[in-house]
């Protein structure tokens, strides 16, 4: 599958989306809407607002925002189903290196469980590396972009001593990826997304695009988009845009506090094993002493073992969820930034309409409504895509944080428990000492 | 052995009592060797410190701390009334006087040493300011902890300017000056800093010798380990304040989640101020380690004064064997050794008789007075090893015992730190699981 990875990426496809068709899209005719919108859309801008809508990537993803009508009444529905019956289940894991001559990477085992009919096979087991994962999430992306996709992994580690192939690192990003899929699968709407079908079920999976062109072509547009302004953006869509800007400032915090906490612990549990180093040093040169001095020593070790544990699995487990919800609001805004630029492109339609209608009273464009829908679909999506995600959030912080305590609360009882012992080992030689002395 | 034990018996007799009077003081009593004489006579206690400026022998303005010491004779508390206190007044040097002298007057105890004059081993929270009123109290404390140390040593307690220091405040001083203690201090000082090498040493006392300098080493490693600890432990402890903040700004944000990000914030505060306590607790154990520090210090020296006098001995016998030979050479006219004596007497002729029987004679007189001597010195020698050997013994008692009290507070101290540390986290669990 390395290859067909390789090969995707030479080949510079121009039309992404209509590879694998969304089961929604049979009803409506959508290239030759596309085609119509995007010539109305040149003719009708004033006051040198973007034309870059004609470009490829964003044909596509109006040819997708067609189908909010359907999505929407599947969402509502969905939202129900997914919490009350949930129908498939994935599970990342496995890591198995690869070693060939041109490249080494991992593969990670996807398994799936479902009763869903989309599926052929209740059970899928099948072996993705990360190139995959990255291919499914731009292919959502792309496909459904009223929606809030769950963040990857980064691709690489921000410092680059980390070795790719470690242990630690692949544990880390398995998780990371088994957290996306089964974000993605738990979504009423992006878990029936066809890509998501062929990812956990092809046997080899067919990545034919030009993915890293279609990328580019797509970001360059919402940073052209911020330029509009909006005439009246919603007051709750300004909010979230807040709420996001200072959580993740909090987010950031947090990750620098739990760095630095991560950095004191380790310098601590350097000195920490000296110290007990000292009282075994000692115990060679004592003669009754020598078992108390030991047993500290011994208790020392206990306690250095203790917080080795937590540290590990801070370093593991908390600090992984933090980066993904730093990641998690970095796809936020970017579909809130996608909302106002659909906002502008309709604001800019309906301006273009109010005036032509001054001048020849004609009706206004079905275009300019079908425009307006697909606003008020994608504020929609949106909002449900915020509301999920408000609860995830909440779900995940109360455990991350709730495990964080659970950890501290963990080691200081290993190291109660190892005081505790050794205080019985120091007494009961006390009161045997003072049982002879009597005798 | 035979009578230490005999006064370990009558020590244990006298506990329950003893304790239940010494009820007042702030140290604990375990570390005091029981079996006392002036301690079961009179309770005494170091009750209060007092910063003060005046001017010193030189015209200079300085300041200074005075510590109160309270003494109370025993019997009147044992009967139930309870009298003032008689109380003085005594600076730091004063006790440092008093330490001098008995090291000078019981060259074979070794005698309880006093807390550090300047704060050592510390971490960097810690002032290293002689004014800290923590580092005062601490100092209180050690210095109580000194008194009651020798006046219940057995030898110790009964001297009378220990009583002196205790219970005229005018004076005293004076009369430490009297003893000429200062002199035989000087001439001591002197010889044991001089190196010698002992021909004969005692085995006992080297190993003595070389285990003090154990204990020093050791116990100096200890507390500078420790104190890199409470540096990291204070650090670790201290970043989790942060959390404390950014939780009550997130919580502003947050709907459900704020009461109880806001709560748990309150509990990381709480988190990182408790470390405060903790490691104030702790600079107990590390008094106690170091008291064992500068007892090293005095069990060497008492190793050193075994050295010197056993190097003086061997220096006496060496003279009297070398005066004995030269009466034997002058008496049979055999030259043994080559000397230049030897030579004049050969080039110059045998010296008149008259001339030979006085130097005959002197010899003799100086061979008289070198016996002495040896004999003095032997005694001297012998004494010292005996009551060395005795109070050395006692010494180790002690050691063990404090010691092992010493570590079972510090796992005790341990243990509250981790029930701190569980509470805490308890109580901001349940703050997250609200959320």
């Amino acid at each position: 599958m390395s290859v067909g990875a390789l090969k995707g990426l030479a080949s510079s496809g121009q039309k992404p989306i209509t590879e694998i068709l969304h089961p929604l899209s049979a009803a409506e005719e959508p290239l030759s809407v596309t085609v119509n919108v995007g010539g109305d859309k040149e003719a009708g801008l004033t006051n040198g607002t973007p034309v870059e809508t004609s470009s490829p990537a964003s044909a596509s993803s109006l040819f997708n925002r067609l189908q909010l009508d359907d999505d929407l009444e599947a969402d509502v529905r969905d939202l129900y189903a997914s919490t009350e019956t949930r129908d498939l289940f994935v599970t990342v894991d496995d890591p198995k290196k690869h070693v060939s001559t041109m490249e080494t990477y991992i593969t990670y085992r996807v398994s799936t469980k479902t009763t869903r009919i989309e599926f052929d096979l209740p059970e899928y087991c099948v072996r993705r590396r990360y190139q995959d994962f990255d291919w499914l999430r731009i292919k959502l992306e792309d496909s459904q972009p009223t929606h809030l996709i769950p963040p990857l992994p980064e691709k690489f580690v921000m410092k680059g001593v980390v070795d790719r192939f470690s242990e630690e690192f692949v544990e880390t990003r398995m998780k990371a990826l088994d957290k996306f899929l089964k974000r993605v699968a738990d979504h009423p709407v992006l878990s029936f997304n066809p890509h998501l079908n062929a990812f956990l079920s092809a046997k080899d999976l067919n990545k034919r695009q030009g993915l890293a062109l279609l990328t580019k072509v797509g970001e360059s547009v919402k940073h052209v988009a911020g330029g509009y302004k909006l005439r009246a953006r919603p007051a709750e869509f300004c909010a979230m845009g807040e709420y996001l800007d200072t959580f993740s400032q909090k987010l950031g915090t947090i990750d620098r506090i739990a760095q630095r906490i991560l950095k004191e612990q380790s310098e601590y549990l350097t000195e920490l094993r000296e110290y007990g180093t000292v009282y075994s040093s000692w115990a060679t040169s004592e003669e009754e002493l020598q078992r108390p001095l030991e047993g500290v020593a011994s208790c020392v070790k206990t306690c250095c073992g203790a917080l080795e544990d937590q540290s590990e699995s801070m370093s593991q487990d908390f600090l992984p969820v933090l980066r993904e919800y730093v990641l998690y609001i970095e796809s936020m805004k970017n579909v809130l930034r996608k909302r106002d630029q659909t906002q502008a492109e309709y604001e800019g339609r309906l301006e273009a309409a109010i005036l032509r209608k001054q001048e020849d009273r004609t009706p206004m464009p079905v275009e300019v409504e079908k425009c307006q829908d697909k606003v008020e679909c994608f504020n929609a999506d949106l909002k449900a895509d915020w509301e999920r995600w408000q609860s995830n959030k909440r779900q995940d912080f109360k455990q991350l944080l709730t495990g964080m305590a659970d950890k501290n609360i963990n080691h200081y009882e290993k190291c109660q428990a190892a005081w505790e012992s050794l205080i019985t080992l120091l007494q009961d030689k006390q009161t045997e000492d003072k049982t002879s002395e009597t005798n | 052995m035979a009578e230490d034990g005999k006064e370990e018996s009558v020590a244990t007799d006298d506990e329950s009592d003893h304790t239940a009077a010494d009820g007042t003081g702030s140290l604990n009593n375990t570390m005091v060797e029981e079996g006392s004489t002036l301690l079961r006579r009179m309770e005494i206690c170091v009750a209060e410190a007092e910063k003060r400026s005046g001017k010193n022998a030189v015209n200079m303005q300085e300041t200074f701390t005075v510590y109160l010491i309270e003494t109370r004779p025993m019997d009147a508390v044992v009967e139930g009334r309870n009298p003032a206190p008689d109380a003085l007044w005594r600076r730091y040097s004063e006790f440092e006087l008093l330490r001098n002298y008995l090291i000078v007057t019981y060259p074979y105890i070794v005698v309880p040493p006093l807390p550090e004059k300047r704060a050592e081993f510390v971490w960097h929270k810690l002032s290293a300011d002689n004014m800290d009123p923590d580092f005062v109290e601490r100092r209180r404390v050690g210095l109580e902890n000194f008194l009651l140390r020798v006046a219940s040593h057995p030898v110790l307690s009964n001297d009378q300017i220990l009583y002196h220091f205790l219970t005229e405040e005018h004076g005293w001083k004076e009369v430490v000056y009297e003893t000429g203690f200062q002199a035989k201090a000087d001439s001591r000082l002197r010889a044991l800093s001089a190196t010698f090498r002992v021909r004969n040493p005692d085995k006992r006392f080297m190993e003595m010798k070389h285990y003090s300098d154990e204990l020093q080493s050791h116990t100096s490693q200890l507390l500078r380990a420790r104190a890199r600890v409470a540096d990291r432990l204070y650090g670790v402890y201290k970043v989790h304040g942060n959390y404390g903040r950014v939780f009550s700004e997130w919580s502003a944000i947050e709907k459900e989640m704020g009461d109880g990000l806001q709560s748990a914030g309150h509990h990381m505060d709480a988190y990182a101020a408790s470390i405060d306590d903790i490691l104030e607790e702790e600079e107990h154990y590390a008094d106690q380690m170091k008291e064992y520090l500068f007892y090293a210090e005095a069990l060497r020296a008492v190793c050193r004064k075994h050295e010197l006098t056993q190097f003086e001995l061997e220096m006496a016998s060496q003279d009297l064997i070398s005066k004995k030979q030269q009466r034997e050479e002058l008496a049979t006219g055999i030259v043994r050794t080559f000397s230049f004596k030897g030579m004049t007497n050969k080039l110059f002729g045998q010296e008149a008789p008259e001339q030979r029987e006085a130097r005959l004679k002197l010899l003799e007189e100086l061979i008289a007075e070198g016996e002495d001597t040896v004999k003095e010195k032997t005694l001297e020698c012998e004494e010292h090893v005996e009551k060395a050997w005795v109070d050395m013994q006692r010494f180790k008692e002690q050691k063990d015992k404090d010691l092992r009290e010493a570590l079972i507070n510090y796992a005790v101290m341990q243990i509250s730190m981790c029930k701190k540390g569980i509470q805490v986290w308890g109580n901001a669990k349940e703050c997250f699981l609200k959320m």
